[in-house]
C-alpha cells in the first residue's frame, strides 16, 4: 500500500530539511520515492502541518527490575492515575513509574517511536527484556551496565590483555542483548560492598587497586576498538554532590579524545559557591563540551512534582534516602555484578536545592551550542517522568514562557545560575535533532531518526501550534513501520515494537574462562545467563534489529 | 504468543540429555542439573535435591480435560471455561503456579473479564511487600551472598526444608571470588526448631543457635536497633533469650564485613509477621550507616515471584488487583483470595497450578476451573479441569528467581505434550 503524507513542513536535520513543505511517501513500512504516477492508496493532508519522524529516547528507565521495585514501591504513585482498558489497549498505571503497557502507550501519544532503557545490570537483563517486550508499541533497546563487575575488575586489576578485555564486552552485549554499554558511578558499585562510601576519579577501590578513571578509559578505548557506535555512556562519580562539577572536568580533560557520552549531566554539574555551598556549575560544563567534540551529553532535566528515581548507583542512593519523600526505599547489591538504588522523591521549585537543580539543567541546554551532541531527557524518572517532554521542549522553545515559569520557583537559587541571562530558544530544527536525529546517529540506528529514502516509516505529525507544549502533548497523526498507530493524541491500532541490539565480534575462546569462571562462583550457569534470541522473538513477540558496528581494531 | 521449541527434541519417546537445566521446583532456581530421558521418565542425574527429584522424575498421568467430571476434548473444556468465566461476576485468577508467559495470558485474561488476580502464596509474600511499600530495605541477591557474606544470620525460618540447596550453595561453598582462601563464615540460626543439619562444611565456623519463639523474633530485632544505637534495656532475657546472646548477636552483626539476614516469608507463619520483617529490615538499615549488611529474602515456591513481578510491571501492583472496573485496582486486604471467598464476593475461582499436585485450591463452594499439573489434589470436582504442563518439564519458559533480580529460562524436557497454561488461557481468553 502507498501512502501519501500530502502538505507538510518536514523538520529532518539527518537530511539537512529545515521545515520545507514536501510531501513524504510510505511503503511496506518505509519511506519511499515513488516512480511517477504510481497509485496512491491513502492520502493524509497535512496542510502544513509539522512532520518529523517518530521521537526517539536514548535514555529512559522503562525496563528491568528497578523499575518495578519502584513500580511496588509506590502504590500511591498509582492511585488517581489509573488507565481504563479499552478495545484496543490494556489497562494500566502510573504517574512517575508507569506499568509497562501504559509506558508504550504514553510514549506513542506523544509521537515517540523509541525508547531506550539505559541501566540493564547483566544479571537483571533478562527481566529488563521481558519488561521492555510489555512496552507496547515502541522500539526499545537497552545499554548493559559493565565497570562494577567483578569480572571486569578482576580484568584490570590483573592488566589482562586488552583484547580479552574487549572479548568480554563484546560477549556480555551479546550475552545481554545490548545496544550499548554503560557504566554507573565506575567501580563505586563494587566500591560500596566493600563499604567504601565514595569513589573519586582517581581514588583506588580498596580490593582491586583501580580507579574508576581506569575502569572509563578501558571502556571508552574498548567500544571504540569494538567498532560499537554509541559511546561508553557515563554515569559518572560524585552524582549529586555539590561539587561535583569538578569531577565531571575532570573526566572530560581525561577522555584523552576518545568518544564519551555524559548522561544525566545535570546531576553532575554542582559547584560550591555561595551560603548554601550549593551553585551552578553549568557554565564550565557548557564550556567544556563546546569546546570537546568527543564528548556527547543528555540533560536529566529535573521537572517540579513527584517522582521515584531509579538508579544502579547504590552508593550514591544510600546517601540520598536521607531525602527519600515518601520516606521508603531501597538499596540492593546485585551478584558481585551491580547494584541499584530506588528512592522516591519529590522536586519542589519554591526549595532552594530543587529550583536550582531545574535551572541547572536549563542553563545546560541553552549553553551547550550543538544540538546533534545533547539529547532531550529527564533521566525518566529520575528527574521527572517522560510525560514532561512537552513542558520541557516548551521551556526551551518559548522564552516569554520560560521566564514567567522562573518567576514562580525559589528565587535564591536563580542568583547562583546564569538562566536569568540566557535569551536563547530553540528552533523546530534543532528540537528534531535533539529528539531524534541525534540520538538515532549517536546509538547507530540507521534507519531511524530521519525521514530520507529507506528510513523506516515512524513518522510524526504535529499541529504548528505556537503553544509548543500542546503541540507536542498531543501530535495529530503518529505512523509506526508506516502504519498509522495515533491519532489527535489517541491510539488507534497497537502494533508490537522491535529490540535494537548491536554485535561487535569477538574471540568465542572468552568463553572458556567465563564457563570455568561462572561454574566456580555465580549462581547461575554461563548457558543460562546468555539470552537467546528465541526469548525475545518468541516471548516477545517482537524482533530483534541487529545494528551495524564498525570494524574492529585489534 | 509462540511456542518455543527445544532443539535436542521434545517427543516423549526419544532419549534425550540436558546439562544446566534450571529447577522451578522451589525459589532458589539452581541451574546446573543435568537430567536424562528415557522411555521410563525423567532421571535427575547431577545436583537435584529431593524436591528436584520428586518434581522431575514424577509421572504424569495422560489424562484429558473434564467437564463436571466427565471426560471432554480441550475446545469443549475451553468452551464451558470461558463461558463460566464470561458469566461470572467476579472471577478469582487464583493459585497462578505458572510462568512468566502463564502469566501474562493470567493478566491479559483478568483484565479482559474484570477479575482478581493473587497467588497461593501471596499471604507469605506479603510479609515482605507490606513492609517495601512502608518502609523499604537493603536487599542482596544469591551470589553476592555466596561470595561476599562473612555472617549468616537465618531468621525465624526453615531455610533447609523450603529450599534443600541453598546451605550447599550459598553457605558452604568453598571459593569466593576475593580470596584464594576465603575466611570462615559464622552461622546463626534465630529462632526455634530450625533445621541446622546443612550447615556444615569447612567454610563454616562458629554455628549459633538462639531458639526465641517466631513471634519474639521482631522484639529482638527491636532492641538490637536499640542497643546498637545506645539505648538502654533492661531485663536478663531478650525476646525470651538471654540477655548475653543477644548483646552477642549484635556484637557480631557489627564486626560482620558484610553480614546477611535471611527469611523465608512462608516460613514465618505467625500473626503479623510482616512486622518481623520491618524490624529486621530497619535493624539492617541501621548498621548500613556504617557497615555493610544486608537481607536476603527466599521463598518463592510455585511461581509466585513471577506472579508477582509480572502483575506488578503490568498493572503497577504486586497481586491483589481487581479489574473488576476496567483499571486496576489494588487492596490488599479485600481483594486477597482468601477473604473474597470467605466473604462471599466471589463466583468463580479460576485455578492455576502448574508445578506440584500440593498447590490444591482453598476449600470454597464456587465452581472452580482448575488448570493443573496430573494429579494436583482436589477435594472436589471443578467445573472443568484442563491439565497442563509443567514450565521447564513438559514445555519451556522464564521464570523469576526470589531476590526478584535473576529470571531463568526453563526448558522442554519433553516428559509429555501437554499443553501451556498459557496457551489454554489464551484460548479461553479468546472464547470469552
Ligand atoms: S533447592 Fe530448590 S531449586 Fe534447587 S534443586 Fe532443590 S528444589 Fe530445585
Ligand atoms: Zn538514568
Amino acid at each position: 500500500m502507498l501512502i501519501k503524507l500530502t502538505g507538510g513542513k518536514v523538520y529532518d536535520p539527518a537530511n539537512g530539511v529545515d521545515g520545507v513543505v514536501r510531501d513524504v511517501y510510505v511503503e511496506n513500512g518505509r519511506i519511499v520515492s515513488p516512480s511517477p504516477g504510481a497509485k496512491i492508496d491513502r492520502e493524509y493532508g497535512l496542510h502544513g502541518s509539522v512532520v518529523m519522524a517518530g521521537g526517539i529516547d536514548p535514555h529512559s528507565h522503562i525496563g528491568g527490575g528497578k523499575v518495578t521495585i519502584g513500580r511496588m514501591l509506590m502504590p500511591e504513585d498509582h492511585l488517581g492515575n489509573e488507565v481504563a482498558r479499552t478495545a484496543l489497549t490494556r489497562s494500566g498505571c502510573g504517574h512517575a513509574v508507569p506499568s509497562t503497557m501504559t509506558t508504550g502507550y504514553r510514549y506513542a501519544e506523544m509521537g515517540y517511536t523509541a525508547a531506550f532503557e539505559p541501566a540493564m545490570l547483566p544479571a537483571n537483563a533478562r527481566q529488563a527484556h521481558m519488561e521492555m517486550a510489555d512496552v507496547s508499541i515502541i522500539d526499545k533497546g537497552a545499554f548493559v551496565m559493565l565497570g562494577s563487575d567483578d569480572f571486569f575488575l578482576r580484568q584490570l586489576a590483573a592488566k589482562s590483555d586488552f583484547s580479552a578485555v574487549k572479548d568480554y564486552i563484546a560477549w556480555t552485549m551479546h550475552a545481554a542483548q545490548a545496544i550499548a554499554v554503560k557504566v554507573v558511578n565506575p567501580g563505586g558499585i563494587s566500591a560500596f560492598k566493600f563499604n567504601q562510601r565514595k569513589l573519586d576519579l582517581d581514588e583506588k577501590h580498596v580490593h582491586y587497586g583501580v580507579t574508576p578513571r581506569d575502569i572509563i578509559l578501558n571502556l571508552a578505548r574498548g567500544l571504540k576498538e569494538l567498532g560499537v557506535v554509541h559511546p561508553i555512556h557515563i554515569h559518572g562519580c560524585n552524582l549529586g554532590v555539590p561539587g561535583g562539577v569538578e569531577t565531571t572536568l575532570e573526566t572530560i580533560r581525561g577522555s584523552s579524545g576518545l568518544p564519551i557520552h555524559l548522561t544525566h549531566i545535570q546531576f553532575h554539574s554542582y559547584d560550591t559557591e555561595g551560603d548554601m555551598k550549593f551553585s551552578s556549575g553549568a557554565a564550565r560544563v557548557a564550556e567544556a563540551i563546546n569546546s570537546h567534540k568527543n564528548v556527547s551529553i543528555d540533560i536529566g532535566q529535573v521537572m517540579f512534582g513527584q517522582t521515584c528515581t531509579a538508579s544502579g548507583d547504590s552508593m550514591r542512593q544510600f546517601v540520598n534516602t536521607r531525602s527519600a519523600d515518601p520516606k521508603k526505599w531501597v538499596v540492593m547489591d546485585i551478584e558481585c555484578d551491580a547494584g541499584c538504588g530506588v528512592v522516591p522523591f519529590k522536586y519542589r521549585d519554591k526549595s532552594f536545592v530543587n529550583a536550582l537543580q531545574w535551572a541547572i539543567g536549563l542553563e545546560l541546554f541553552l549553553m551547550v551550542n550543538d544540538p546533534w551532541r545533547i539529547f532531550l531527557t529527564t533521566d525518566h524518572p529520575n528527574g521527572g517522568p517522560f510525560t514532561c517532554y512537552p513542558h520541557l521542549i516548551r521551556l526551551l522553545m518559548d522564552k516569554t514562557f520560560r521566564k514567567q515559569v522562573m518567576g514562580t520557583i525559589n528565587q535564591d537559587a536563580l542568583k547562583y545560575s546564569a538562566l536569568a541571562t540566557l535569551d536563547r530558544e530553540y528552533s523546530l530544527y534543532e528540537i528534531a535533532i535533539m529528539t531524534r536525529a541525534g540520538p538515532a546517529k549517536s546509538l547507530g540506528l540507521k534507519d531511524r531518526g530521519h525521514l530520507g529514502v529507506g528510513a523506516c516509516a515512524d513518522i510524526t505529525v504535529y499541529a504548528d501550534n505556537p503553544d509548543r507544549e500542546a503541540m507536542f502533548e498531543k501530535p495529530e497523526l503518529v505512523f509506526k513501520n508506516g502504519e498509522l498507530i495515533v491519532r489527535d493524541g489517541k491510539i488507534v491500532k497497537v502494533v508490537n515494537g522491535a529490540t535494537h541490539v548491536a554485535r561487535p565480534s569477538y574471540d568465542k575462546g572468552i568463553e572458556k574462562s567465563l564457563k570455568q569462571y561462572f561454574d566456580d562462583f555465580h549462581t547461575v550457569r554461563m548457558e543460562n545467563f546468555r539470552l537467546s534470541d528465541d526469548e525475545i522473538i518468541n516471548y516477545g513477540q517482537g524482533e530483534i534489529i541487529v545494528q551495524p558496528t564498525g570494524a574492529r581494531t585489534a | 504468543m509462540g511456542v518455543m521449541t527445544e532443539s535436542t527434541g521434545t517427543s516423549a519417546t526419544d532419549s534425550g540429555h540436558y546439562d544446566n537445566v534450571a529447577c522451578p521446583f522451589c525459589g532458589i532456581l539452581c541451574d546446573d542439573l543435568a537430567i536424562s530421558r528415557t522411555a521410563g521418565g525423567l532421571k535427575v542425574t547431577k545436583n537435584g535435591c529431593d524436591k528436584a527429584k520428586a518434581g522431575f522424575e514424577r509421572a504424569v498421568a495422560s489424562t484429558g480435560p473434564q467437564i463436571a467430571g466427565k471426560p471432554a476434548t480441550l475446545s469443549e473444556a475451553v468452551a464451558a471455561a470461558a463461558k463460566l468465566v464470561k458469566s461470572a461476576e467476579l472471577p478469582i485468577f487464583g493459585g497462578l503456579g505458572t510462568d512468566v508467559e502463564g502469566m501474562r495470558a493470567v493478566m491479559s485474561i483478568a483484565d479482559n473479564a474484570g477479575g482478581v488476580v493473587d497467588h497461593a502464596l501471596s499471604e507469605g509474600q506479603y510479609r515482605n511487600f507490606r513492609v517495601l511499600q512502608s518502609g523499604g530495605w537493603v536487599m542482596t541477591t544469591l551470589t553476592e551472598a555466596r561470595n561476599r557474606a562473612d555472617l549468616f544470620v537465618i531468621v525465624g525460618s526453615d531455610i533447609h526444608q523450603l529450599h534443600p540447596r541453598f546451605f550447599e550453595r550459598i553457605v558452604c561453598n568453598e571459593r569466593s571470588m576475593f580470596s584464594d582462601n576465603p575466611p570462615k563464615r559464622t552461622v546463626v540460626f534465630l529462632g526455634e526448631g530450625l533445621d541446622q543439619s546443612a550447615a556444615k562444611s569447612t567454610r563454616i565456623g562458629d554455628v549459633i543457635t538462639i531458639p526465641a519463639k517466631g513471634e519474639r523474633i521482631g522484639e529482638i530485632m527491636v532492641a538490637l536497633r536499640a542497643m546498637a544505637k545506645g539505648g538502654a534495656i533492661s531485663g536478663d532475657t531478650i525476646g525470651g533469650m538471654p540477655r548475653a546472646q543477644i548483646e552477642d548477636l549484635l556484637a557480631r552483626c557489627q564486626k560482620a564485613s558484610y553480614g546477611v539476614m535471611v527469611w523465608a516469608p512462608p516460613s514465618l507463619s505467625f500473626p503479623n509477621a510482616d512486622l518481623t520483617v520491618q524490624a529486621t529490615s530497619e535493624f539492617i538499615k541501621d548498621i548500613n550507616q556504617t557497615s555493610r549488611f544486608a537481607g536476603l529474602s527466599l521463598g518463592g515456591n510455585e511461581g509466585a515471584v513471577s506472579a508477582g513481578a509480572v502483575c506488578a510491571w503490568q498493572s503497577g501492583y504486586p497481586l491483589r488487583v481487581s479489574f473488576a472496573s476496567g483499571k486496576p485496582h489494588y487492596d490488599t486486604e479485600r481483594f486477597a483470595m482468601a477473604s473474597l471467598l470467605a466473604n462471599k464476593q466471589s463466583d468463580l475461582l479460576v485455578w492455576v497450578a502448574s508445578y506440584t499436585p500440593g498447590l490444591s485450591p482453598p476449600d470454597c463452594d464456587v465452581p472452580m476451573v482448575v488448570l493443573g499439573t496430573p494429579g494436583l489434589a482436589l477435594s472436589r470436582t471443578p467445573a472443568v479441569y484442563i491439565p497442563v504442563g509443567t514450565p521447564g518439564v513438559d514445555h519451556a519458559g522464564l521464570i523469576v528467581r526470589c531476590d526478584n533480580v535473576v529470571s531463568l529460562p526453563l526448558r522442554n524436557l519433553g516428559r509429555s505434550t501437554l499443553p501451556r497454561a498459557a496457551d489454554v488461557l489464551a484460548q479461553i481468553e479468546a472464547a470469552l
